[in-house]
């Protein structure tokens, strides 16, 4: 298969999931969703009819009017047709892609929106930010581990390392999580339990805030997963140097460390890349629960909040728009194989 | 072969572990209704039931390290002495409960409960305290409130802060070398007369019944004494006894992973054996669909279905096992499609066997050894995703799982206020249960699967 054709049916499988979660979320939750857009629609002409400066007869003669006009924008956005008609679902299917959900009941932006694009817009950069630092913090440890162990296979690091990888991947993230706040934040006082900043996102000094009450998390995210890291690492690089190429060049006397770096590492690249890829589309998953526990003003918090408070449009939209950046994240790792190994390329 | 996997299991050193820790919790979930009450599991929820355990306390072994703090005691009138006396028609019914006070702090609070049955002349109840250097506070003397209806009895508690029990205890101010004003009563009728400390030894304290008929009856007397540890695991907020949430959990967590991994695997095995084996367009269909399962933001839609259809245990574990059998069709797929072409599967074939038969007689047995491997490795997963879901508060709420209690102590911010006796247990029991399925799982395997004994 050519580079070409590759990416051809690697984006149209891309688009395959992303139509089968966005069916599956309208079907799921569009009638709850109609149903609040409905109350909203007649809140919102009562409100105008009470403020407004129309005057009525008697109250039959306003409420056939509330009515009527609640019946005419009803039809405006085809609220009157019945939920799982097709034209209602592409309609809706096209509403969440834009995201163009309304206005969110519960929540608000730091600058007092409530429109649930700029709400769901607000938190992504957050999360990218922790999750990604994060992957990259875990990614180099992982390496430099994996690679240290591989040289020494059998050896008591290498043991010791297998053991902390096969116990810390049996530990869920968000209880480790939970632990870390009760080190950290309620024994030793060094870092905040709650991750939001307290200043106000205008101020200067924001960032610095941000960055420092994004520790705990990281370290805590680092923590759990740079064990099972290295041991991949480590799996794939063993695996490498028992081939016979790596035999050939140790006989011609290059040395080992220039074997370990250079040549195996490279040639584990391409497997390296694609966990690392699956890692952090997994991990945006899992956001939804750690985020949660540390408070980090991210989308999973917002999740987590916002199925509490079972607020719809938020539900549907941060689905959309974690599986858009999951399947993203599948993409790029699915090209980076591609890139990275030339047999895959050439033939 | 199946003789071949159980010897492998017992001569790996991780598999005996494994199978220990699985030994381990398959007897927990087989006593849990003999050693706790079944009871316990229905109103897990109800707070009624957990009332005279005290609030948020740490558990009992924390008193090996550090101040013995006062453990909680909670006694009925089965641990009560009974005596019984009448005279010129008066019957005195006598509870004393024996108390052995050896803490280094006061309990927090003192109740005494009480039910008596009677008709038109009150009973009066009186308390008193003997203590250990022998003197008697008689703390509480006063009638039950009237009532109509023989038939029923009054039941109720009296608290340490009652106002009957501040008045009597004034009288013995005089015998204490300093002021007791201001301190609780529970913290005066364990004082050392000589030091605001506690007096060690042991206390008699006796609820008296006086009844004035012969119908009338004393159905049950109890006394709580408040402390700060309790049981081996302490409590939550709720008052609920964690070591009990802990137990009920156990059974629970192996049926969700037991249940939820069989069908799984069972599943990838159809599913990937109709692949490999039919091949050519049923193979790129079916995996073209496995591909699409695969790539399903897991946690996102476990939610949306989980908010939708409800929230029983049934429908859970209905939900995680849409996610979870793709694993299994790749693997199970790429194996029957070299088993598809060994001799025999072509005799078989050749001698006009159907399909079917082919897969069910030849292919299927040749892969259950390895399917034994993925349910024990599938297992884990499972239990972390229902927790998962409990965390989010979309769980079972009925049911004392792992993750509710956790989902419980997230709510009540448990770990910003310290209270680690609430959160360690619960994760080191997922903990604990995933990686025993895990060795074990990875020690089938490493004799089972083809794919990796190749690469070796």
């Amino acid at each position: 298969m050519g580079l070409g054709r590759t990416l051809l049916f690697r984006s149209f499988n891309m688009f395959l999931v992303l139509f089968a979660t966005l069916f599956i979320t309208v079907i799921l939750l569009g009638s709850t969703f109609d149903e609040l857009q409905k109350e909203a629609i007649r809140n919102q002409v009562i409100e105008e009819v009470t403020q407004g400066t129309l005057k009525f007869e008697n109250s039959n003669e306003r409420s056939s009017y509330i009515n009527d006009q609640i019946q005419f924008r009803y039809k405006i956005s085809g609220l009157d047709q019945d939920s799982f008609t097709p034209s209602k679902l592409i309609h809706r299917i096209i509403s969440v892609m834009t995201l163009d959900l309304g206005k969110s009941h519960y929540f608000t932006t730091d600058y007092g929106s409530s429109n649930v694009r700029d709400i769901i817009f607000e938190k992504v950069p957050k999360t990218l930010l922790l999750f990604t630092t994060a992957t990259i913090c875990v990614t180099v440890i992982g390496i430099f581990l994996g690679s240290y162990v591989a040289s020494k296979e059998g050896s008591w690091w290498d043991k010791a390392n297998s053991t902390f990888a096969i116990f810390s991947n049996s530990f869920p993230t968000w209880w480790v999580a939970m632990l870390m706040i009760i080190i950290f934040a309620f024994t030793l006082h060094i870092f905040p339990a709650r991750a939001t900043p307290l200043s106000s996102p205008s101020d200067p000094t924001y960032f610095i805030d941000l960055l420092y009450h994004m520790t705990l998390p990281l370290i805590t995210l680092v923590i759990v997963s740079f064990g099972a890291w290295a041991y991949i690492v480590r799996y794939f690089l063993i695996n490498i140097l028992n081939e016979d190429f790596i035999h050939a060049k140790r006989t011609m006397g290059i040395s080992r460390r220039k074997i370990l770096y250079l040549h195996a590492l490279r040639n584990a690249g391409p497997p390296i890349a694609t966990a690392v890829g699956l890692a952090l589309a997994a991990s945006f998953g899992g956001a939804i629960i750690t985020e949660a526990v540390f408070d980090w003003p991210g989308m999973g918090k917002l999740y987590y909040d916002a199925i509490g408070v079972f607020d719809v449009p938020i539900i549907i939209g941060l689905t959309f728009v974690s599986t858009v950046l999951f399947l993203i994240t599948i993409f790029i790792t699915d090209i980076s194989y591609t890139l990275l190994d030339p047999r895959v390329k050439g033939s | 072969m199946q003789k071949k996997l159980l010897l492998g299991l017992l001569r790996s050193r991780r598999g005996i572990i494994g199978v220990t820790i699985i030994a381990f919790l398959l007897v927990l979930s087989a006593v849990a209704p003999l050693i706790i009450p079944i009871e316990s599991y229905f109103r897990w929820n109800d707070p009624d039931y957990w009332i005279n355990n005290p609030k948020t306390v740490a558990p009992f072994w924390t008193n090996f390290f550090g101040p013995k703090e006062f453990e909680h005691l909670s006694l009925d009138k089965n641990d009560a002495k009974v005596s019984s006396e009448s005279s010129e028609g008066t019957r005195v019914d006598n509870y004393t409960f024996q108390v052995d006070m050896q803490a280094d702090s006061f309990p927090d609070d003192m109740m005494f409960l009480y039910s008596v049955k009677y008709g038109d002349i009150p009973p009066v109840l009186q308390i008193d305290i003997n203590r250990p250097d022998n003197n008697t506070f008689t703390i509480y003397y006063s009638s039950l409130p009237p009532t109509n209806n023989i038939n029923t009895s009054f039941s109720d508690r009296i608290f340490s802060t009652n106002e009957n029990i501040k008045e009597s205890l004034k009288q013995y101010e005089s015998l204490f070398n300093y002021s007791i004003s201001g301190l609780e009563p529970q913290v005066v009728i364990f004082s050392d007369t000589n030091k605001p400390n506690v007096l060690k030894g042991m206390y008699q304290i006796s609820e008296r019944f006086y009844l004035f008929d012969n119908y009338s009856s004393v159905e049950d007397a109890g006394l709580i004494l408040g402390g700060k540890v309790f049981g081996i695991m302490g409590t939550d907020d709720l008052r609920r006894d964690l070591a009990v949430g802990i137990i009920w959990g156990t059974p629970i967590a192996l049926f969700i992973g037991l249940t939820v991994s069989i069908f799984s695997i069972a599943i990838g095995l159809i599913y990937g054996v109709i692949a490999g084996y039919r091949g050519k367009r049923t193979d790129e269909t079916m995996m073209r669909v496995n591909d699409i399962f695969y790539a399903l933001p897991t946690l996102p839609l476990l939610i949306l279905l989980s908010i939708t259809f409800g929230r029983s245990i049934f429908l859970i574990i209905g939900f995680i096992l849409i996610f979870s059998w793709m694993g299994t069709a790749k693997v199970i797929r790429s194996i029957a499609m070299q088993i598809r072409n060994y001799q025999y599967v072509e005799a078989a074939k050749l001698m006009g066997q159907s399909d079917l038969m082919v897969i069910f007689k030849h292919i299927v047995p040749q892969l259950l050894p390895l399917t034994f491997a993925s349910i024990a490795i599938a297992v884990p997963a499972a239990i972390l995703a229902e927790a998962a879901l409990s965390f989010i508060g979309l769980g079972d709420p009925s049911l004392p799982t792992w993750g509710q209690i956790l989902h419980d102590a997230n709510t009540a911010d448990a770990a910003s206020r310290g209270i680690w006796w609430w959160i360690i247990p619960p994760g080191l029991m997922i903990a604990l249960t995933g990686l025993a399925f895990f060795l074990i799982g990875n020690t089938l395997d490493a004799i089972a699967n083809p794919l990796r004994n190749k690469n070796k």
